[in-house]
């Protein structure tokens, strides 16, 4: 085990020893015969984070996180690093703002510097419908206690002259900012928990892909998996992206769609841009990560799709939502542009539940907003699986919602996947 | 003295002299260098600085894998941050400046960070920078952003023009070396259409290079010749200085053109060009690129490949360097001492890391074989490296390589992974290219050029066959066979010495060691921890490299390490590329009303809705404040008559035997028994149950329905019907048009409105209350036999109609009811005063068809049919949609009618604090009634509909405001109707 | 992507907006009866999902208005088959 407390101090000294002490940052295990109390399948931000806090919270760490791939490699692998509390609906408003909050004490909980940086989030405003949605938001997040701040467009100008206000087709009127959003090292989050979960005895498997569910009389056993069969107490999946492959192995099938959500960066420049800006009505939205490339995405690519690639037409929908606002970027150079397969739910919200198979518990559905809410998912997901309760802000995000007719639609455009 | 490196020959034009700035000094270099050979001709070496250490770097490739040498080009709002020396071509006034450095270039502050190097290794920051907590933000974060990033933007809006275009060919051909010339010409000769790119101005690719004799002329006269043929055909589609950047779905290629030289003439040309190539087939002839190998101090300026040494000496006629060494692990480096014997400079040495025989004879040369580089002198242009049989070598060049990557990045933009083939020592593509794509050439590992040349030749004909072209027996080119033989080489153990691998990013062998070390073993990990490969070069000359390293490391084979994947783009493209012409005004379209002209000689102030631009008040002179306009507006209207502009509005034209049962199943109230001659409200579901939408539906005869729906939601209302009809009822007969922009629509509301349009209806149509009652439609004519659509529907709750006319009659109808009205004091309106007369009335709108609404919130539960299925009827009884405790529309006033009241407030019980779960619901829309002269609003509350009379609080914490409102109904004004039926 | 039409041959998917699975046609017919709950949530939120080969809905908004049913390969986007919905709509016994 590594338990290596990373300090300045440490630093210091591997530098004048040549490095020598650097231990595995999380200990590589392979799969107890005699099983486990839970099982997380997954070892995505989200995973690694419910690990963590079975450990940590509530004292379980019998536990093993099973990762088909190389820990991190799903969308806490490519995301566009922003973070952020700014929600409508009181179904989400509280988790994200406890999300947030996680966020701002990760660093310090973890031992681990994600870079968490909470240089604001700003989204502008073109009309007066949007500035009544964005005030409706606005209320939303002060009644949580989230923060916000309204911002008339001279005071925009102020902050952003190279925002085009005057001759761009949706002149800025006005913005809502939330100034503890930011932006975060998005791979370092897993690596970070995966070392704490490490540390408190979780075993980390990688290159294990489950290849099915041991399920009798309707009870969830353990797992079948590329390095054999293992056994369970409690299974708790936690795939976004890969969510309804998944758990058809298990016969279950979800309101889900899987789709592609592209995103980009360019080469790095000097620092121009210090916060995250949102142009709804131009679909893009944008950032500049500590190493100088500017961050931005945009829309998904809207059909259904598990290539992780997206193609021309949306790049260049986004590169003109980009240019509409910030025409300084056009010289700017697009240096990569990935995809990455989204949990489409049916209302844009996320599930974290038990399901219809005893011991099997179900955590996806995040949309594009699974980076921010890494640590919450985590947190709340451990309750469930430890305590069998849904924890207090994570009661709205239950599978049989649709059933019931208790839709947690931000957008309001119904059981319309790509549209969310 | 000038261009002290230029030697007689290349192929540049050494008649034109063109003058050119680095760092401010004046050089001069000759039209067909890039701005790299021409610095190297006047011998400057240190052109830049690393990323992280400020490391001294000087040029070390001639291609668009160039780490180190970018710059920042031009100046003010034209300057071009990041951009490559190596295939920028110079022109006259070009100006260049070195990046990431404070002070000059020479004596950089920064580099201060070389020598705590030892601190700043592989993810360092990771582990430090935490206490105390605040100082992130503020201290630490700031320091590292500023000493982040490489070129500056200027902040200024990119004044050139970008365009795009769409080619469509039956083969693509990426690559116009002796592979891509090859193939190009048998496709070509069979009559299939063919575009041919390449990302050099000068095609010819390799052949430009290197003094290869094909067909028995030099290689690149040989190439020029063919250029020119494929150039005469007419089938043939040429693109130099076009770069593809990804292959995207069904044979799609996206391109990007370099126009620059035109646009610095004239502004109005486009810098670049964004094609996108439509293809049937493609075939990767993209050639390969050379590797580094990893040794001590491998980056000093100075220390090139040896193939980009070559490209100097015999395309631009360069030499690099006074005494040049040769470093390699193949055959093919010994040739950059034989072209340079040739041109007549003595080679200082070739150490081959392979214990064989000597490839050549290299005159004057010391001859290591078995011998590796281990370190190197020089801080900021190299004097010497150190050799592991122990000797030391003053040398000024250092020609390096370590091997030929195949250039398969395309055959991966689908998911292919690379295999590895030992005997090249390289990876190579897959047998899974993206759909239609073949590779040719050393792209494929081809490394022979005689065979490449026959494999170009092959794939063109064999390829175009496949296509359905006859393709004629043509022999392919002929030239000598050189082999090729290699034996890897990832660099020995440096000792204390650095050893770089990615150069841009700064990332060595140590780094790549501790990675491992600490646990991140795939390659993905090691990359992300490291940042090896993701610089602006993206690891093209990087990365194979490394993957050695770790194989080695970690004693597994190269196959199973395996490659990170590659993504679009090849290169980086300018984002100004993408977006083409969709900026400023252009981003989106723009559409005007047929009343625009006439609403603009008003002074008319207009409000995005949309795309549209509709009229939002009509100030007249004096007016200061929109609220003066708008609230004599809605007087005007209600005590005598207004228009309104309502062409926005959705409009479906619907015919068929079975329309009315077809509206029926869409629209939740009943719609079977319309009469001829009538117009019924209709509220459309989402299959949810959530409203959709709704609008007013006219029956003009039996089988002829005029349906209009919310301006927001024309066109998803009418892709939906669509759906209803193409998909759930396929054999209704049933038959829609979409004639939103056919017919120019005016509300004219008021008490006057009949009166008004009675002086421009036609006489032998009667619109009298008894002939022409509430809810009344039909066709009409007016002024003297213009046919028109006439409705008698209200939105502002007073008599009112809505005429409809076709389009181009639009203006004058507008001009002639103001003409008509003037007896009436007419005025027009804009949409701020129709939102606050359907208000004042109750009616909901946009703001409350938000799409988390159902009927019954709305207070339209009664209107919902139980009687027969309709989209969105039985999702709609789900248990939490008829709760009692749902937010429910109701009508909010001021207790003090004096009060501000601010629509998205949200709402408290009178002693609540503001919590979320105090929170009751939402002001939905606000105004200020000019007839009840307060504050109201609508909006949702829980329960609202049982609480009317109740007092609640309107707090709106983000601008401050917290009123004592009273729950009432949402009817504020005439809420019989009476107003509509006189 | 490229969508073949039926009739109007291959056209770009910048064309199209999407829809989703072609479960999205079998609207249950049942609303009197007490499944009918059980049967609209099924039709209506747990849809098709497979990486491979699904059927699913394309409107052509910028051409004919026809609606399509592409029959696309989610892993590769392949496409296979284009046909018009009303035909297949008819073929599984969908009328009135």
């Amino acid at each position: 085990m590594s338990k290596t407390h990373y300090s300045a101090f440490k630093v210091l000294k591997e530098a004048l020893t040549g490095h020598k002490g650097w231990e595995p940052t999380w200990r590589d295990a392979e799969p107890k015969a005699d099983g486990y109390d839970v099982i997380i399948v997954g070892g995505g931000g989200h995973g690694l984070a419910t690990a963590y806090y079975l450990a940590k919270n509530h004292g379980i760490t019998n536990v093993a996180v099973l990762e088909r791939g190389w820990i991190g490699s799903g969308n806490v692998g490519r995301n566009t690093t922003i973070i952020r509390s700014n929600y409508l609906l009181p179904g989400n408003e509280p988790f994200y703002e406890l999300s947030l909050q996680l966020w701002e004490n990760l660093e310090q909980d973890l031992n681990y510097n994600a870079m968490i940086s909470q240089r604001g989030i700003m989204n502008l405003i073109h009309s007066d419908a949007q500035r009544d949605a964005f005030i409706r938001r606005g209320n939303s997040m002060l009644f949580a206690d989230a923060g916000c701040e309204y911002l008339e467009a001279k005071e925009v100008k102020e902050r952003y002259p190279f925002l085009d206000m005057n001759n761009a087709r949706f002149p800025i009127k006005a913005a809502l900012a939330q100034p503890r959003g930011g932006t975060v090292r998005h791979d370092a989050v897993a690596w970070g928990y995966a070392r704490g979960a490490s540390d408190l005895g979780v075993d980390i498997i990688q290159n294990c892909e489950v290849t099915g569910f041991n399920i009798e009389n309707g009870k969830c056993l353990g797992v079948q998996t590329t390095k054999g069969d293992i056994k369970a107490n409690r299974v708790g999946v936690c795939v976004a992206g890969s969510s309804s492959r998944v758990m058809e192995k298990a016969g279950i099938k979800l309101p889900i769609e899987s789709h592609v959500l592209q995103a980009f960066v360019t080469e790095g420049l000097k620092p121009v841009l210090d916060n995250v800006i949102t142009f709804g009505a131009g679909h893009f939205y944008c950032s500049q990560s500590d190493k100088g490339g500017l961050v931005f995405g945009g829309d998904l690519d809207s059909y259904n799709s598990y290539a992780q690639r997206g193609n021309l037409p949306v790049v260049e929908d986004v590169c003109s939502g980009g240019m509409a606002i910030m025409p300084m970027i056009g010289r700017a150079r697009l240096l990569r542009m990935w995809g990455g397969v989204m949990d489409m739910s049916m209302d844009g919200s996320p599930f974290i539940d038990s399901t219809e198979v005893k011991e099997l518990f179900f955590n996806g559905g995040w949309c594009y907003g699974g980076f921010k809410a890494t640590p919450a998912s985590g947190y709340c997901y451990a309750h469930l699986l430890a305590t069998d309760v849904p924890h207090e802000v994570a009661t709205a995000y239950r599978l049989d919602r649709f059933r019931r007719g208790a839709m947690i639609d931000e957008k309001g455009v119904g059981p319309q996947p790509n549209l969310h | 003295m000038s261009q002290i490196n230029r030697i007689d020959g290349g192929l540049i034009d050494q008649e034109k002299v063109l003058n050119f700035t680095f760092n401010g000094q004046i050089l001069k270099g000759y039209e067909g260098d890039t701005l790299a050979s021409a610095l190297l001709a006047n011998n400057k070496h240190l052109i830049g600085r690393s990323f992280k250490y400020h490391r001294p770097r000087g040029i070390v490739t001639a291609g668009s894998e160039e780490p180190n040498a970018i710059m920042e080009i031009g100046n003010g709002a034209y300057k071009d941050p990041n951009t490559r020396a190596t295939v920028t071509q110079l022109y006259n006034g070009l100006e260049a400046n070195s990046q990431n450095h404070r002070g000059p270039l020479s004596f950089d502050f920064m580099a201060i960070t070389d020598f705590l190097s030892p601190l700043l290794g592989a993810g360092f920051y990771y582990k430090t920078f935490m206490w105390p907590k605040s100082f992130w933000e503020k201290f630490y974060e700031p320091a590292i952003r500023k000493s982040a990033g490489l070129g500056t933007l200027s902040t200024e809006a990119d004044p050139d023009t970008y365009d795009k275009g769409f080619r469509h060919c039956d083969i693509l051909i990426i690559g116009s070396g002796a592979t891509g010339l090859s193939a190009a010409l048998t496709a070509a000769e069979s009559g299939a259409k063919i575009i041919l790119a390449d990302e050099d101005f000068l095609m010819g690719g390799r052949l430009n290079s290197e003094t290869n004799k094909i067909d028995g002329i030099a290689g690149s006269e040989w190439a020029k010749k063919t250029v020119a043929k494929l150039g005469a055909m007419e089938n043939v589609t040429l693109m130099s200085d076009t770069t593809i950047f990804g292959a995207y779905d069904h044979g799609i290629y996206g391109a990007i053109e370099n126009r620059a030289s035109e646009a610095r003439k004239d502004n109005d040309k486009p810098r670049q060009v964004n094609w996108r190539i439509y293809t049937k087939r493609a075939i990767l002839c993209a050639g390969a690129t050379e590797r580094l190998i990893a040794f001590g101090n491998n980056d000093r300026p100075g220390i090139m490949l040896a193939s980009a040494v070559r490209t100097y000496l015999n395309r631009f006629a360069v030499a690099t360097g006074q005494r040049i060494s040769v470093y390699t692990n193949n055959d093919d480096g010994w040739k950059t001492a034989k072209d340079l014997n040739a041109k007549g400079f003595r080679v200082a040495a070739v150490i081959d890391s392979r214990s064989i025989s000597p490839v050549m004879r290299v005159p004057g040369a010391e001859i290591c074989m078995g011998t590796d580089v281990v370190d190197t002198k020089g801080r900021r242009a190299l004097k010497s490296i150190q050799l592991s049989n122990g000797k030391s070598i003053d040398t000024d060049t250092l020609a390096v390589s370590g091997g030929w990557n195949p250039n398969l990045h395309f055959t991966c933009h689908h998911r292919g992974v690379p295999k590895w083939n030992e005997e090249i020592a390289s990876f190579v593509p897959d047998s899974s290219p993206p759909v239609g794509m073949s590779v040719a050439g050393r792209a494929k590992g081809t490394m022979v050029l005689a065979d490449a040349i026959i494999e170009g030749h092959n794939q063109g004909s064999s390829v175009a066959a496949d296509l359905g072209y006859k393709t004629s027996e043509s022999k392919p080119a002929s030239t000598p066979v050189v082999s090729y033989n290699i034996s890897a080489n990832w660099g020995i153990p440096s000792g204390k010495n650095r050893a770089w691998v990615d150069f841009q990013n700064d990332v060595t062998v140590k780094d790549i060691k501790l990675a491992n070390q600490e646990g991140f073993k795939s390659v993905e990990h090691v990359k992300r921890y490291t940042t090896l490969g993701m610089a602006t070069d993206q690891g093209k000359t990087a990365n194979v490299l490394a993957i050695g390293i770790m194989a080695e490391n970690m004693g597994q084979t190269m196959e199973d390490t395996g490659t990170t994947i590659f993504r679009p783009p090849y290169v980086p493209v300018a984002i100004g590329a993408f977006a083409g012409r969709r900026r400023g005004m252009e981003f989106y379209p723009t559409r005007y009303t047929p009343s625009h002209n006439w609403s603009t000689e008003q002074n008319a102030i207009f409000v995005e809705v949309g795309m549209w631009y509709r009229s939002q008040w009509f100030p007249l002179p004096g007016e200061t404040h929109w609220r003066q306009s708008v609230d004599r507006e809605v007087r005007q209207t209600r005590s005598s008559v207004g228009i309104c502009d309502v062409t926005t509005l959705g409009k479906i034209d619907i015919k068929g035997e079975d329309v009315s049962e077809f509206l029926n199943k869409v629209y939740a109230n009943a719609f079977a028994k319309v009469p001829v001659g009538k117009t019924r409200y209709g509220l459309m579901l989402r299959e949810d149950g959530i409203v959709m939408d709704d609008g007013t539906t006219a029956r003009m005869s039996e089988n002829h329905f005029v349906m209009t729906t919310t301006t927001a939601n024309a066109v998803n209302v009418y892709r939906h019907l669509q759906f209803c009809h193409q998909c759930l009822w396929p054999d209704l007969d049933v038959h829609m048009i979409s004639v939103t922009e056919q017919y120019a629509q005016y509300a004219v509301a008021g008490p006057n409105s009949r009166k008004l349009l009675e002086k421009i209806v036609d006489p032998d149509c009667d619109i009298s209350n008894e002939a022409f009652p509430y809810m009344a439609a039909g066709e009409i004519t007016v002024c003297g036999g213009t046919a028109a659509r006439l409705f008698r529907i209200s939105f502002s709750g007073e008599l009112a109609y809505e005429i409809a006319i076709p389009t181009r009659y639009g203006d004058s109808l507008m001009r002639v009811l103001m003409e008509a009205g003037e007896e009436f004091n007419v005025i027009p309106y804009g949409t701020e005063a129709l939102g606050v007369m359907r208000i004042e009335k109750g009616h909901a709108a946009g703001p409350e068809l938000n799409g988390q609404t159902s009927a019954y919130d709305l207070g339209m539960g009664g209107m919902i049919s139980g009687k027969k299925d309709f989209i969105g009827y039985t999702l709609g009884l789900r248990e939490e949609l008829q709760r009692d405790d749902r937010l429910q529309m109701v009508g909010f006033k001021p207790v003090n009618p004096s009060d501000l009241l601010l629509a998205c407030s949200h709402l408290l019980g009178l002693r609540d604090k503001a919590t979320t779960e105090n929170d009751q619901g939402w002001i939905s829309s606000c105004i200020y009634s000019p007839i009840l002269g307060h504050y109201l609003g609508i909006g949702f509350i829980k329960g609202g509909h049982n609480r009317k009379g109740e007092n609640v609080r309107a707090v709106d914490l983000v601008r401050g405001n917290d009123v004592e409102v009273e729950i009432c109904s949402p009817h504020f004004v005439d809420p019989e109707g009476e107003r509509l039926r006189v | 992507m490229i969508i073949n039409h039926p009739l109007l041959g291959p056209r770009d998917s910048e064309e199209f907006v999407y829809l989703g699975s072609t479960d999205l046609i079998d609207r249950p017919t049942n609303w009197e009866k007490s499944a009918a709950a059980e049967d609209f949530y099924q039709y209506q939120y747990i849809r098709e999902n497979i990486a491979g080969d699904i059927q699913e809905l394309w409107y052509h908004e910028q051409g004919d208005q026809s609606w399509l049913i592409v029959t696309r390969n989610t892993l590769t986007h392949e496409i296979k088959n284009v046909e018009f919905a009303q035909d297949f709509s008819r073929a599984k016994g969908r009328g009135k």
